[in-house]
């Protein structure tokens, strides 16, 4: 720094450029939106529900070659795809429901889980985007098809002396790999006192000083990890161990004059952060519901001592903080997003013929598609008073026809197949 | 970001830095090896109507059927070491390959620096692949304190191409905790700041040294000289997000001298006199004063005139402020307004943290 002359003052670094070339080739959109006449304006703004559609469905039928770097990911590709489809309230049809059934099965691994593809070793990732590809396609045979049994086995499997878990057998120990096993846990209702044991505390010294949540101890705060290690603490019950009012305020900051979301400070807005910090200001959003007392839920609780598992005496308070009724509270807060500008992002500098990407001059695929998508649905809905009822009169951007399906963003499944599964799994037997 | 590969990390497929021995034989299918005439390869189970097929390569297929066929017999040979490097070269996202070759290297007691090399090849192209990280650590903890000058140099040459590599920082931070190297770490983030004060993975790396360097003596013992770098670093780019979060972060535990020291103060005034993006300035004074910092007369001042019309004669200069980010910044302008309805109970929180200081 001492050396830094004062020419390094005008001279613009690396961030700084990348980021204003950005920002022209946004605004370039954005003005060329606001020259044309309204019609072709709406027309602009229109969600291409045919064109997505057949890049999806077309997914689920045939990959090209250079997707064999994707060959341990199948299972994401059909939630992706599926996912993306049930946002846009369409479904496959019997067959195809039937092959991603019979497929997704071929993944399960003997002794519990779901791996990359047929054969391979069971991945809490890939289980993650299993379980939520058959709860998404839903019904008797789909749900039927997972063996919880097997998969709580797999989970403690997994389990690793942190108190995270690995991702597979002698697999990284991350976030992700929180969430991902307590999510499915907590869906399949097999979540119980040995798997939640120390996640806790892992989650939160991953907590950094900008107040986001980082993918392991001493990395940098970033969105995706933020979301995985925000849902977790939700829904595990600990989420007042978190400083949620640095949470807050760090993942406020995310929404950029873009309107989308970055994914770190200083660096570039990318579509699927739509729905990694969408998704966490809803989480957020939703917790300020709670009982009305919002100042206590958020202020820096650094000094209180640990809130450890269960400890909250408060019955009515656990209650309404289990996930199934915080999905459900209502809220009286305003969105902490800018719903309309991140509706415009995805829609004008997101979506293209079939798809969406992170950027304006990168490519579309499945996975920007997906959480775009989802981040689109959690800005509509972002300011309805309940997780499933209509989005007020202009909160939604563009046509009605853009109206997507709610979701829950705790799990990112559509919130009635997310019903559908939770009354399925609530009345299976106990392990 | 989960099981996210992007774009353009998708890599041309293709056999590179082999030796030339392994070269001249991979010209042939592994069907007609010699040396593989008694492996019979597993199809994969795909079923007769799957959902997302891809449309492997004959290769692919090939080395993937014989992958199988090792896998399920776990044959921990040389012969199914070369076939992981094989399968890998095709898809360095499969973790399964992975972790059997990492079973292969232990039973064979492989060189590790040849392996080291291996993975080598793979960086530049797969530089955002959980797998090769991974295996990465994985290789360098089996090696111990010797390795730590290379991985710390490696990184760096991540870094020279792409300074926010996120699996190369944590690589790093693991690096330095596990085999040391310490020693440059703080002059590095120095030096990486200077060559763009908007790297917030820097900054990041920089409360890493600052708070884990066994030899600095922790945040308090630096306190002072970090929190003067951090003010500097503001006022050549009081726009940079980076260093007013890591000025919240130097006094995490410590609100009481945050709050008190009239550096940070000055700071704010001198920012919101020279016409730069006030919002940072405005945001950080309002924590302040939530956690009990009373702000004088010429910061005052400073505050309203930021925008003049909005001086409302209000008492309560907390509230002015979240009046002002209301405007100035749109973007928040719930989220600002909602910090307003909550001020009180927050001052009270603040204040009772003092207390229990
Ligand atoms: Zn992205």
């Amino acid at each position: 720094m001492e050396s830094s002359s004062s020419a390094a003052d005008w001279k613009p670094t690396i961030s700084q450029e990348e980021q204003w070339t950005l920002e022209g080739q946004v605004f370039h959109i954005y003005r060329m939106f606001c020259d044309i006449p309204p019609n072709s304006q709406s027309a602009m703004l229109e969600l291409q529900r045919d064109s997505h559609m057949e890049y999806l469905v077309k997914g689920l039928r045939h990959l090209g070659p250079s997707f064999s770097v994707l060959d341990a990911n199948r299972p994401w590709i059909c939630y992706w795809i599926l996912h993306s489809i049930a946002l846009l309230g369409e479904s496959v049809d019997v067959a195809l429901e039937h092959n991603a059934i019979d497929f997704i099965s071929r993944c399960q691994d003997q002794h519990g889980g779901y791996g990359g593809g047929p054969g391979q070793m069971p991945h809490l990732a890939t289980t993650y985007a299993a379980v939520n590809s058959l709860i998404t396609l839903g019904g008797h045979k789909s749900l039927a098809s997972i063996d919880r049994g097997k998969i709580y086995s797999f989970l403690r499997r997994m389990k690793h002396t942190s108190g995270g878990f690995s991702m597979h057998d002698g697999g990284e120990v991350d976030v992700r790999a929180c969430y991902t096993a307590i999510s499915v846990a907590s869906v399949l209702n097999i979540l119980d006192e040995e798997l939640v044991q120390g996640v806790g505390n892992y989650i939160l010294s991953c907590q950094t000083y900008e107040g986001g949540i980082a993918g392991e101890p001493g990395s940098e705060a970033h969105g995706g990890y933020t979301f995985c290690g925000l849902a977790t603490m939700i829904l595990i019950n600990e989420v007042n161990r978190l400083n949620l009012a640095s949470l807050t305020d760090w993942l406020v900051f995310r929404q950029g004059i873009e309107g989308g979301f970055q994914g770190r400070t200083n660096k570039l807005v990318d579509g699927c952060y739509s729905f990694w910090q969408g998704g966490a200001a809803v989480l957020i959003q939703r917790l300020h519901a709670v009982t009305g007392s919002t100042s206590s839920e958020l202020s820096d609780d650094e000094d209180s001592p640990d809130q450890g598992e269960g400890q909250q005496s408060d019955d009515e308070l656990n209650s309404s903080s289990s996930p199934v009724n915080f999905i459900k509270r209502h809220t009286k807060t305003e969105p902490l997003l800018q719903s309309q500008a991140l509706q415009q992002y995805i829609l004008l500098c997101s979506q293209v013929e079939g798809g969406f990407r992170d950027k304006p001059g990168k490519s579309r695929d499945h996975y920007h598609t997906c959480y775009c998508l989802s981040g689109l649905a959690v800005a509509q809905y972002s300011w309805s008073k309940d997780a499933d009822s209509a989005p007020l009169p202009g909160s939604l951007l563009g046509p009605y026809s853009n109206l997507l399906e709610p979701v829950n963003p705790l799990h990112n499944i559509v919130l009635e197949q997310y019903n559908e599964a939770r009354e399925f799994f609530s009345s299976a037997s106990t392990l | 970001m989960l099981g996210r590969i992007d774009r353009g990390e998708v890599r041309i497929i293709g056999v590179d830095g082999m030796d030339s021995d392994e070269d001249e034989r991979q010209l042939l299918p592994l069907s007609q090896r010699p040396e593989w005439s008694d492996v019979t390869p597993v199809p994969q189970n795909d079923g007769p109507n799957p959902v997302v097929p891809i449309a492997y390569s004959e290769e692919f297929t090939e080395i993937m059927g014989y992958f199988r066929a090792v896998y399920l017999a776990d044959e921990r040979s040389l012969r199914a070491l070369h076939l992981t490097a094989e399968a890998i070269n095709f898809n360095a996202g499969n973790y399964t390959v992975w972790q059997f070759r990492r079973l292969i290297l232990e039973a064979l007691n492989a060189d590790l620096h040849e392996e080291l090399g291996f993975v080598e090849q793979h960086a530049s192209k797969n530089s955002k692949n959980y797998q090769l990280w991974h295996h990465r650590r994985w290789l360098v903890e089996k090696m111990g304190t010797e390795a730590a000058v290379g991985e710390l140099e490696f990184t760096k040459k991540i870094f020279l191409n792409d300074a926010k590599n996120y699996h190369a920082w944590s690589h790093r931070q693991w690096v330095l905790q596990n085999l040391g190297g310490w020693e440059d770490e703080l002059a590095y983030c120095n030096e990486l700041l200077e060559d763009d004060i908007f790297n917030n993975s820097a900054w990041n790396q920089r409360y890493f040294v600052i708070t884990s360097h066994p030899g600095l003596g922790g945040i308090e013992a630096t306190l002072d000289s970090e929190v003067n770098y951090t003010i500097k670093s503001i006022l050549i780019k009081p726009e940079n997000e980076s260093p007013w979060r890591y000025l919240r972060g130097l006094y995490k535990n410590n609100m009481q001298s945050f709050v008190t020291n009239p550096k940070i103060s000055t700071l704010c005034l001198n920012v919101l006199t020279s016409k730069v993006n006030p919002v940072f300035a405005l945001s950080l004074l309002l924590d302040l004063i939530s956690n009990g910092f009373e702000p004088n007369k010429d910061l005052k001042n400073a505050i309203e005139a930021v925008i003049p019309e909005s001086n409302s004669q209000n008492s309560d200069i907390s509230v002015t402020i979240c009046a002002i980010l209301e405007i100035i910044d749109q973007m928040r302008v719930n989220y600002w307004r909602w910090r307003k309805n909550n001020l009180h109970s927050q001052v009270a929180e603040g204040v009772a943290n003092l207390h229990i200081h």
